[in-house]
């Protein structure tokens, strides 16, 4: 069973309506949506919520004013600034370390489990999808990515299927590397602006650091032929493979504003073609086809 | 005054409303790119660096001379960053959230602090602006800290602009925090809409005076507006979707330069913005 995760950086370069078509090409996959902060591939692929799930991802320090002497040790010891002057915990500040649970000397600090999300186990007309919503200001949104991965490679191994999807979140921080970590490949979807080329390096740099094999996909790449140079020169460099081009027009959107992927709304678009062209150049790529590699490159 | 860019979904335009914006009022201004897994603000400003520091995490080390092997260090990390074996104590510190909980319950004073890099500020000057940013190290993943530390050098007594990162999690709120006012920026396509519902919730918690700005206006549908209207939100400003802007965009420049009359649009907003922060103050 393979994985293939798709990253940018740069948000908005165009990962979700890029994978949302491959959802129409490839076969017997399990889509899983990482980008559980901002997730939107459900907003085309329609999964019907089959299974919810509540996603506990941490603690949180609650100050009972019963026991309190305010005596300060908390606000002494909490490095997070979170104990306000009342003796009132800030739960956006706070880190839910539970250090000053333990230090209290009255033990008048509660610690209960917080709820920091929902997950979901879906069917859609694609096939399996497992995605997840982070509570809106919460922490621990690499947990949640973990527990969506884990979660459909259960699905993909129960049922026989031989790859999973992942759309990932934007960045190269916490949520990103816990969407990467034992994936076969990574597919970075790169636009040819400043930005987007400065934000396609670090991702590079990091599936580098991580030993993942990655391969690049210049979106809307006639919006800017230099930096489309400069991004495939940057590949080349660092052994990153270039897997295609795609123009840039409103075709995407369009299908987006349907809520249907490109080829779902216009499969003989220019777009579809070059989507599809994308699409074969993955899956003769040769590191995600040599299994034994990848277990080589996964223990290293 | 502290005015927060902020969006759910990334890739809407952040960057370039607040650069665009610092460039075009006339007050002294200083610009935060607080997006430090990305940053792109200095991509378009071009700041002149000035200084360089990196920004560091105590995490501990022991000193296994003085340990006696106790778990108090162990029993209270609440992260799984220190395991007490019998004659060794490993720290994992990319797993430390630096809460300094073992330091407090060592009785033997046998942690010692090891710093740890998380990532670096520099501090520069672009015609005018006062420039900061944070990078986050490759494989690294607190955040937070990097925020704050660039946040510290808040100036009260000028206009700070803060290029925040996408999402609604930890690091957008670092970034949003005991802001002045919080300007989203959102597209007007479905996963626009989307995310900008989520990151108004996530302002709405913060309860910071709010309002949007409309990037690429024309490309999608009109839902973003329905919406707007049936929030009160207000809609401050709209760029419409044109791909001269796009090209201007890709090549690094600065939109307000290449197309002057926006200079005034971008005047435009921030006296709206002004407006409604002074509306808040007395609301409170």
């Amino acid at each position: 069973m393979r994985e293939l995760v798709i990253l940018s950086g740069k948000g908005g370069t165009g990962k979700t309506s890029i994978t949302s078509a491959f959802a129409s090409l490839a076969e017997n996959m399990v889509m899983c949506d990482a980008d559980v902060d901002a997730a939107d591939l459900h907003l085309i692929l329609k999964p019907d919520f089959k299974v919810s799930s509540n996603f506990k991802g941490g603690y949180e320090a609650v100050i009972n004013p019963d026991k309190c002497t305010g005596c300060g040790r908390c606000i002494e010891i909490c490095k997070f600034d979170a104990v306000k002057e009342l003796f009132e915990i800030d739960p956006i500040e706070c880190e839910g370390c539970g250090v000053c649970v333990d230090l209290c000397p009255e033990q008048a600090i509660d610690f209960p489990e917080k709820l920091c999300g929902q997950w979901y186990i879906s069917n859609t007309r694609f096939g399996p999808m497992v995605h997840a919503r982070l509570g809106i200001a919460q922490e621990n949104s690499g947990k949640l990515v973990s527990l969506v991965r884990q979660e459909a490679k259960k699905i993909a191994e129960k049922g026989n299927f031989d790859l999973i999807l992942t759309d990932g979140p934007p960045g190269i921080g916490c949520p990103v590397i816990a969407s990467i970590g034992q994936a076969t490949a990574i597919l970075i979807i790169a636009e040819p602006t400043v930005s987007g080329l400065h934000d396609m390096e670090r991702v590079g740099q990091l599936s580098k650091r991580f030993n993942i094999p990655a391969m690049v996909c210049i979106n809307k790449f006639d919006l800017n032929l230099d930096q489309t140079k400069k991004i495939e020169e940057f590949a080349k460099k660092t052994h990153i493979a270039v897997v295609g081009r795609i123009h840039f027009d409103r075709t995407f959107t369009e299908s987006m504003v349907q809520e249907k992927n490109i080829f779902e709304y216009n499969p003989d678009s220019q777009t579809g073609i070059e989507v599809r062209q994308v699409w074969d150049k993955i899956l003769s790529f040769p590191l995600f086809n040599t299994p034994v590699a990848n277990n080589i490159l996964q223990h290293l | 005054m502290i005015i927060s860019v902020a969006s759910g979904k990334g890739g809407t335009g952040k960057t370039t409303v607040s650069t665009n914006l610092a460039r075009s009022i006339d007050q002294k201004v200083q610009v935060f790119d607080c997006d430090v897994e990305e940053p792109d603000s200095h991509l378009f400003l071009n700041p002149v660096i000035e200084k360089k520091e990196s920004v560091i995490a105590p995490v501990p080390e022991i000193d296994l001379e003085k340990c006696s092997f106790c778990k108090k260090c162990m029993n209270i990390c609440r992260f799984g960053a220190i395991a007490v074996l019998k004659k060794d104590v490993l720290c994992f510190e990319n797993l430390c959230h630096s809460c300094g909980g073992c330091f407090e319950v060592c009785p033997e004073n046998a942690v010692m602090e090891k710093e740890r890099s998380l990532g670096e500020v520099e501090h520069g000057s672009s015609n005018g602006i006062s420039f900061i940013h944070g990078r986050l190290d490759i494989s690294q993943v607190m955040v937070p800290p990097i925020i704050k530390k660039i946040r510290s050098y808040t100036n009260p007594d000028i206009v700070t602009i803060i290029d925040a990162p996408p999402g609604t999690s930890c690091p957008v709120i670092a970034a949003m925090n005991k802001a002045d006012f919080i300007l989203l920026v959102t597209e007007p396509t479905p996963f626009g809409l989307h995310d900008l519902k989520l990151a108004v919730e996530t302002v709405r918690i913060l309860g910071i005076p709010h309002g949007l700005v409309i990037n690429r206006a024309g490309l999608g549908n009109d839902d973003v507006k329905i919406y707007s209207e049936k929030e009160n939100l207000p809609i401050l400003m709209e760029i419409p979707f044109d791909k001269k802007i796009a090209k201007i965009y890709s090549k690094g420049q600065m939109v307000v330069e290449q197309l002057p009359e926006y200079k005034e649009k971008f005047q435009n907003l921030f006296n709206k913005i002004s407006q409604l922060v002074e509306k808040g103050r007395q609301e409170k």
